[in-house]
């Protein structure tokens, strides 16, 4: 095995040593009727390097993915060029194979990446501060529920019914375990219906853009949290926050979102992101970790360690703010490469673009009679009423050589004749074109 | 200091920040260009942002500032990383390889089921591996890290106990030598720890823990036991523990971190587990990747089986691998898709790589290297327990602290100025100045005995001059760094100079 280096010498060498005869030995303090027969279990057979390839590549095979379809499916993952910058940055075996920064001497790369990212992403959410990233963009907005019940002591997390609904879940899960309850907020025309003012909501969580692609009324949010004396959650797509007023400047004090679309292949789901930022004020509540400037003990050099430490589940075990401890550095590192990459212009660019082949799909469907159902504004992403069942039409849109978009009947069964589409900078007009003409071939108009 | 040991400072200055390296009007990279009409943004947005802060730099300087950034960082490629606790071992590049086949990283999530049959063939694949070598009954892919995973298990147990109308169940026993997350993802579940000691040989005190179930047993959801426990021991009496646990109505979950010791050698689920982690990015060769991407599969019994996470990834009775989203009883979704899919493609290359004939290998290397190390720094640095360890020993440097006022943390510090990452210190809590030295099955015995030598030397230092090992290290790009000063001058973003 090229991965385990002794030789028969070598064994033979430690184990005398250690005054044994046999690697069995070793496991002597295992009793006897716990231990497995070497070569017993019923396991698939070794395979070469170049076998495994073969074999992984003949599974990869099997799937179809969006370099052999043409994506307009959007919800939440999104299909976004990634620079080879990106990869190749990421790629390199310092950072790839690097522990946590625990020893901030040897590992001054990483710690001032994060420092770099924690400082991107505060820009674009318009937050005083963000962390060193969380899970994904589901569970970073768990968390931020969490630690707005730690805030106020409320213990009813008012969400949206246009928060994605995996997301919903997600946070269904991590409430119940921990004992507090949801409230789905009702939508009207693709937005948010604020509830009536409560005392009982810790929090209120809203998507800007939301599942539909349409913007809230943050203003109107904020508002709503001030009278209620309820915290302000905002789950963005950072590609928007590039044209968008933040959240940040509407007063959020926390905003969270899915970094995938910052330079993170689309993976079926995984590895993504979690995007994490907020007000100053609530540093030392929030979970996961936070890299901080400092400076030498004995010297003036400057240099960055992971800091207020003592929130962490190492430190503080059960009296921790959150029981996180790997997180995704190496996507964070991703997302830092993407941004210095794109640039403040790129980043611009990439949203307008989406947002410009939206605007083009949006009147090419609405000349065949397909219109957006909801009139508020969007980003890139929108609901378009095809008049009949769209989940078919996404099947079939795929001997077409589409990924037509998510048909919206499996969450909000009131929506079953509306396809989610998007539109990202990968789209250009000819595709839209193509696309409409198929979808309306499709649907027969 | 030994020559062949002695490090060169870094001597470069004090990297800037890539936002001071900006010029306007850089571009870093040739995106698509646009080939629709104009639109009026504000019009179509209502309100937009007034100012972006983002770097502009030509591609180069991009890859330039990364590059050099990676020279100041210290990855299992760059040297030993010994790191207890953490399984720091070779991330093979066959492994990168196929992760990066476009059939998989370019799936959305949210497509059609019917178009990615081979990426759900690779989960069942990792699944059907990991339940054969852990001895569970089903495995799920979705905990995305070892936390998560945990916290998953635990929340599985609430669901169990809800199920049998024994809710009121709200103690978990987590021993005082555990890791940090398990009281923690135990509190995320809304549970109260109780802790179980450790007794004077290393093992979880059977008889302490006899006392604690005779007098709260029916309050008890169940334990999280780390096996081997985290001060690299095998729990010799398991069998019994989990006995004990199970005849009150508890369940016990195995904290996988030490899967390494065991891997093709004994089985967490025969040994009377009720539920497990595993952290795929430490047994299973996924990179850490500098503090994540982790991946925390779980396996479970029989009885766990029907709260599992939603959807299950399974095969039908045809043998095709497919999803099943009906489950009643499923505590829901604990991550958004199907977990860190592209480092599920890591680990099964990495288990086919080992397959039936060799995966034993894993843990008697690890298992063989931990204790010749163990063996070698005996005289220097003695274990906490002296008994064979697993995969990981656990020394203390309590002498050199008393003798010399030199700490663990100094003798690690100086490590760094030999060339090694230094190993875990201060933990388990409960061995006094601890260094936890864990050596992984991929390292050779010349970098062992090279790395015991340094060791050897430095506890010489100690004695002699231990002001060396105070103001170590001195040969990195910085010394050691205030942590006090980051607390209280809080400075965590750049921001542009007005």
């Amino acid at each position: 095995m090229p991965y385990t280096p002794h030789t028969e010498y070598d064994r033979t060498a430690m184990l005398s040593e250690l005054n044994l005869s046999s690697t069995d030995e070793l496991f002597r303090e295992i009793p006897e009727n716990l231990r497995v027969q070497k070569g017993s279990l019923s396991l698939p057979n070794a395979l070469s390097e170049y076998e495994i390839e073969k074999h992984l590549f003949r599974l990869s095979r099997l799937n179809r993915s969006s370099f052999d379809l043409i994506s307009f499916l959007g919800a939440g993952m999104y299909d976004r060029y990634i620079p080879s910058t990106v990869s190749a940055m990421i790629s390199r075996g310092e950072f790839l194979t690097a522990y946590t920064p625990y020893q901030p001497e040897a590992s001054q790369g990483s710690l001032q990446t994060i420092y770099e990212f924690q400082t991107m992403i505060a820009e674009l959410f318009g937050t005083d501060l963000a962390n060193a990233s969380m899970y994904d963009g589901a569970t970073s907005m768990a968390e931020a529920a969490i630690v707005a019940h730690g805030i106020n002591g409320r213990n009813t997390i008012a969400v949206s019914d246009l928060i994605h609904p995996h997301h919903r879940q997600v946070l269904n899960t991590y409430c119940w375990a921990i004992g507090l309850k949801t409230e789905v907020v009702p939508s009207v025309n693709g937005v948010c219906k604020l509830p009536e003012v409560g005392d009982q909501f810790a929090c209120i969580v809203v998507g800007h853009p939301n599942f539909l692609g349409n913007l809230e009324d943050l203003s109107a949010v904020r508002e709503w949290c001030n009278a209620s004396g309820s915290q302000m959650i905002v789950s963005t797509d950072p590609i928007a926050c590039a044209l968008l007023k933040p959240p940040g400047e509407f007063g959020a004090d926390f905003v969270v979102g899915e970094g995938q679309c910052l330079g993170v292949a689309m993976g079926l789901g995984g590895p993504a992101v979690g995007l994490f930022g907020c007000k100053q004020e609530h540093i030392r509540r929030i979970p996961g970790r936070i890299v901080g400037k400092t400076k030498e003990v004995h010297g003036d050099q400057e240099g960055y360690v992971m800091t207020l430490r003592t929130r962490e589940q190492d430190i503080r075990r059960e009296k921790a703010t959150s029981n996180i401890c790997t997180n995704e550095a190496l996507m964070a590192l991703a997302n830092t490469v993407y941004l210095c990459a794109v640039g403040k212009n790129g980043i611009k660019q990439v949203a307008e673009a989406s947002l410009r082949n939206s605007r083009y799909l949006q009147s090419k469907l609405e000349a065949i009679g397909m219109k957006k159902v909801d009139s508020s504004r969007y980003f890139c992403e929108f609901a378009v009423d095809l008049g009949k069942n769209a989940a078919p039409i996404v099947d079939r849109m795929l001997e077409r050589g589409f990924l037509a978009g998510l048909a919206l009947g499996e969450y909000y069964p009131a929506r079953e004749n509306q396809l989610l589409v998007a539109t990202t900078e990968k789209r250009n007009k000819e595709e839209i074109d193509q696309y409409v003409s198929e979808l309306a071939a499709e649907v027969g108009r | 200091m030994n020559q062949e040991f002695a490090g060169i400072k870094k001597r470069v200055p004090s990297p800037k920040l890539v936002f001071e390296k900006s010029s306007p009007g850089r571009v870093g990279c040739n995106l698509p260009s646009i080939t629709t009409p104009e639109v009026d943004l504000n019009q179509e947005l209502g309100e937009t942002r007034s100012e972006l802060h983002l770097p502009e730099l030509s591609e180069l300087e991009v890859v330039r500032h990364f590059t050099n950034l990676s020279h100041i960082n210290y990855g299992i490629e760059t040297g030993f990383y010994p790191l207890g606790s953490c399984t720091m071992k070779y991330n093979p590049k066959i492994n990168e390889r196929v992760a990066g086949l476009s059939g998989f990283t370019q799936l959305h999530p949210m497509q059609p089921v019917s178009t990615y049959p081979g990426a759900i063939e690779v989960m069942v694949q990792v699944q059907e591996f990991l339940a054969e070598l852990t001895g569970f009954d089903a495995i799920s892919l979705q905990p995305v890290a070892g936390a998560h995973g945990e916290m998953t298990c635990l929340m599985l147990m609430k669901a169990y106990h809800a199920a049998k109308g024994q809710g009121s169940r709200r103690i978990i026993l987590v021993p005082d030598s555990a890791h940090g997350t398990n009281p923690a993802s135990a509190a995320r579940c809304g549970y109260e720890v109780k802790a179980v000691p450790t007794d004077a040989n290393g093992n979880s005190d059977v008889a302490a823990l006899k006392g604690i179930l005779d007098g709260l047993g029916s309050e008890i959801a169940g334990l999280m036991l780390t096996n081997p426990s985290t001060l690299g021991l095998f729990e010799t009496q398991i069998e019994e523990i989990c006995q004990l646990i199970h005849n009150i109505g508890g369940l016990v979950f195995c904290d996988g971190a030490n899967m390494n010791a065991m891997v093709g050698t004994t089985r967490p689920g025969d040994h009377g587990f009720d539920c497990m982690h595993l952290n795929l990015h430490k047994t299973f060769s996924t990179p850490h990747g500098g503090g994540g991407p982790g991946c925390g599969a779980i396996g479970v019994k029989q009885e766990l089986v029907p709260f599992l996470p939603s959807p299950i990834v399974c095969r039908n009775s045809n043998g095709m691998a497919q999803l099943d989203f009906e489950r009643p009883e499923s505590i829901g979704r604990v991550s958004p898709y199907f977990g860190q899919f592209l480092m599920e493609v890591r680990a099964l290359a990495y288990l086919l790589s080992y397959g039936k004939e060799h995966i034993h290998l894993i843990s008697e290397c690890a298992v063989l290297n931990a204790n010749y190390v163990q063996e070698k720094l005996k005289k220097v640095l003695p274990p906490a327990f002296d008994r064979p360890c697993t995969h990981e020993c656990v020394l203390t440097a309590e002498k050199y602290k008393k003798e010399f006022g030199v700490r663990a943390l100094d003798i690690s510090k100086r490590l760094i100025d030999y060339g090694f990452h230094p190993p875990t210190n201060y933990f388990p809590l409960i061995v006094p100045e601890a260094m936890m030295i864990e050596p992984t099955e991929t390292e050779c015995k010349e970098t062992l005995d090279k790395f015991c030598e340094a060791l050897i030397l430095i506890c010489e230092e100690a004695s002699v001059q231990p002001d060396l090992l105070h103001q170590a290290p001195t040969s990195q790009i910085v010394g050691r760094l205030d942590e006090t000063l980051a607390v209280k001058q809080l400075n965590v973003r750049w921001k542009p100079s007005t």
